[in-house]
């Protein structure tokens, strides 16, 4: 019998990330681009980028999931699967154990109670304003001048956090450049803006209840300041893969998996 | 048209025309200098009103359909020009902007008013009553409703000092009666008053068998948009004769659908239930992200506590009509802020008497009195009844700028994917 293959494309508000696994669940080929103006060309494209990181052509891929604020534009896809389940299937897959997923995206902050299957208990997300976001250390970045990849080794190095009492994303930047004016190291106001985000993170997962094993995923997991912030803000293990920032692709494709085993049609 | 055409759909036609009936009073009201009082949903005293001839002009009810007809923005910009903060309740700057408009609004002209009458309901009622002081030097009278705190209701406690918090409440009734005497040149007339009484009665004792009819599965009306319908008609018109004929009508299409097994979607998959205000941004979008994946809402608190106590089981005592009055908004206000004040205690034996997948907390930016308790209401259902899945919504009833479709729209979906992986789960248990 030939290997099946199935793909799920997360299109994000920031960024889009495509899985391709094969029928055990293995990750074969991924891609991750910015999402941009044009939501389906961003789909389209990482998917073409995903089937040329597995050595795949696109028939080869029995059933697509769009997930993500975009899949209604995965027009190429079979179905669409929110994020929330998304991201609940993939931590579970890697995780078996886990229980309680935190994902923080772009704009974007969910808690999620799973079961041993993967399926969502319960789920809370940040309301209408992006404070608590990756969003929020966007502004931090651009505040500061530097690139967002080296907030979190640079937070890493402060030796006391300094408090960022706003929740706002806006004024974020704001105060941000009012604790430069004062003289504070840009180490010590980095780390303050990660616990700042931690706090709010770590109280959406007081509201659906944590319970062992937390899993961490999303674009922001591959902070690794934020990693720490959680982890000792929770005062608990946190999982982290590699693979966090492809969670909801890698849980559509698990979703895309589960519905051409099960002979599903396309439900577009 | 169908076999059923005549009676099914039918209410929903009779109420929007009814609606439109009573903003052509109220304009024609404001063309003949009628009398007037400006009330609120909560404690309206609308049959007293309507027995001096005194229109009550439901200022939520107005509120509301600037933002169904997408123009709120404007009655809420202009009040925020004149210096109200972005966090005040959207339906007082609907009103603000409506003064500086000078009554001018999609659905006709609203009157200025004569007089004003309101409880303490709502904490805003009070200060929004001191505006329409200052804007219009008409008179303000405030009811004061005690709690008695009712045997077997949330707040507990006993009957004993019922008596005495009647007589407090009827007192203030009769200073009302005066008012309105003053208001519109007319004198007290008891026979009046006992109509119009008898015309709520009947109004609420059908509006309670709908409530009751909807616990059937499939609900035969989505208490989201047939509900706010219905609570609608339950204020303009109470009191009237026409009220009474469209909810004898109504009950008599839900019996209709009920015996027929009819439902208000083609096919009921969830049971959902809401909790708190409804999102007059999107009006007709917000119901739809439910009922488009097969959820129907089949009660809310809306229908409780916004039709003024409408569902409370009590009967006005014609005999002796003020007092009973007095006796009656009380029970009314109260019961129908139980809803708000106690949900903990009250949500999840409706959640099970309705038998609901599932539970939507909507939670109002410019509302602190019916938001501030969803989110304890939301925990305690989540431990009392584990198979219940909630949805907690942030918005707003009037501001579309803090409403946000595509958020919405994604937290929907999930909790229909969570609602529907419970149900298979539960299915699989058989």
């Amino acid at each position: 019998m030939a290997m099946i293959f199935v793909a799920g494309v997360d299109v994000g508000s920031t960024q889009t990330k495509g899985v391709i696994i094969d029928q055990e669940g293995r990750i074969v080929g991924r891609a991750l681009i910015d999402t941009g103006a044009n939501v389906t060309m961003a789909a389209e494209k990482v998917f073409t980028l995903a089937l040329q990181d597995a050595g795949l052509c696109p028939e080869q891929v029995a059933f697509t999931v769009g997930t993500g604020y975009g899949r209604y534009k995965v027009t190429f896809g079979n179905t669409q699967v929110t994020e929330i389940s998304c991201h609940a299937r993939g931590a579970v897959h890697l995780f078996p154990r886990t229980r309680t997923v935190l994902d923080i995206g772009g704009q974007d902050t969910k808690a999620i109670r799973v079961n041993e299957r993967g399926d969502v208990e319960n789920f809370t997300m940040n309301d209408k304003c992006s404070a608590g976001t990756g969003r929020f250390l966007q502004g931090a970045a651009r505040a500061l001048g530097i690139p967002l990849e080296d907030l979190g080794p640079m937070a890493l190095r402060a030796e006391k956090a300094v408090p960022i009492s706003t929740t706002c994303t806006v004024f974020a930047e704001s105060e941000v450049l009012s604790w430069l004016a004062r003289g504070r190291k840009v180490e010590d106001i980095l780390l303050g803006v990660h616990r700042s985000i931690a706090s709010r993170a770590i109280a959406l997962l007081r509201r659906v209840g944590i319970e062992e094993e937390v899993t961490f995923t999303g674009g922001v997991s591959r902070n690794p300041a934020m990693v720490v912030a959680i982890r000792e803000m929770l005062g608990i293990p946190v999982n982290v893969s590699e693979e966090s920032h492809y969670m909801g692709a890698l849980g559509a494709a698990l979703f895309a998996r589960e519905f051409a085993l099960a002979g599903a049609s396309s439900r577009r | 048209m169908g076999e059923n055409g005549d009676i099914v759909g039918r209410s929903v036609k009779e109420a929007a025309a009814l609606i439109r009936q009573y903003f052509a009073e109220m304009t024609q009201a404001r063309e003949e200098g009628r009398p007037t009082c400006y009330v609120y949903v909560m404690g309206s005293f609308a049959s007293l009103l309507r027995s001096f001839g005194i229109l009550p002009v439901f200022s939520e009810v107005v509120a509301l359909n600037t933002a169904v007809r997408k123009v709120a923005h404007e009655y809420i910009g202009i009040a925020e020009d004149y210096g109200y903060s972005a966090d005040v309740c959207g339906y007082v700057k609907a009103d603000v902007g409506l003064y500086f408009k000078d009554g001018d609004h999609p659905m006709g002209r609203i009157p200025r008013p004569s007089m004003a009458v309101i409880t303490n309901a709502c904490n805003t009622y009070i200060k929004w009553a001191e505006i329409w002081e200052r804007f219009y030097g008409v008179p303000i009278m405030v009811v004061e409703i005690p709690d008695p705190s009712y045997p077997g209701e949330p707040h507990g406690g006993g009957p004993e000092d019922e008596a005495l918090y009647r007589r407090y409440v009827m007192d203030q009734v009769w200073e009302l009666i005066h008012l309105c005497e003053k208001v519109s040149g007319r004198k007290f007339d008891e026979e009046s008053l006992r109509e119009h009484l008898q015309y709520e009665n009947e109004m609420k004792r059908h509006y309670r068998r709908l409530m009751e009819l909807n616990k059937h599965c499939p609900a035969p009306f989505d208490a989201l948009s047939h509900g706010t319908a219905f609570l609608g008609i339950m204020n303009a018109l109470r009191g009237t004769k026409e009220g009474a004929e469209f909810f004898r009508r109504a009950v008599e299409e839900m019996e209709y659908k009920v015996a027929h097994g009819i439902g208000a979607l083609p096919e009921e998959k969830f049971r959902l239930f809401l909790t708190g205000v409804p999102c007059y941004p999107i009006w007709r979008r917000f119901g739809e992200m439910f009922n488009e994946k097969g959820g129907n809402f089949v009660y809310s608190t809306y229908m409780a506590f916004a039709s003024g106590g409408g569902d409370v089981d009590y009967d006005f005592d014609l005999e002796r009509p003020v007092e009973s009055m007095a006796e009656g908004v009380m029970r009314e206000v109260r019961f129908g802020l139980s809803r708000l004040l106690a949900q903990p205690q009250c949500l999840s034996k409706m959640a099970e008497d309705y038998q609901v997948d599932g539970v939507v907390f909507h939670a109002i930016k410019s509302c602190r009195t019916v938001t501030t308790g969803l989110a304890e209401s939301r925990l305690v259902m989540t431990h009392e009844l584990p198979q219940v899945v909630t949805l907690y919504l942030d918005s707003d009833h009037m501001d579309r700028r803090v409403v946000a479709e595509a958020q919405m729209k994604n937290r929907i979906d999930a909790f229909f994917e969570a609602m529907a992986v419970r149900k298979l789960a539960k299915a699989q248990e058989r």
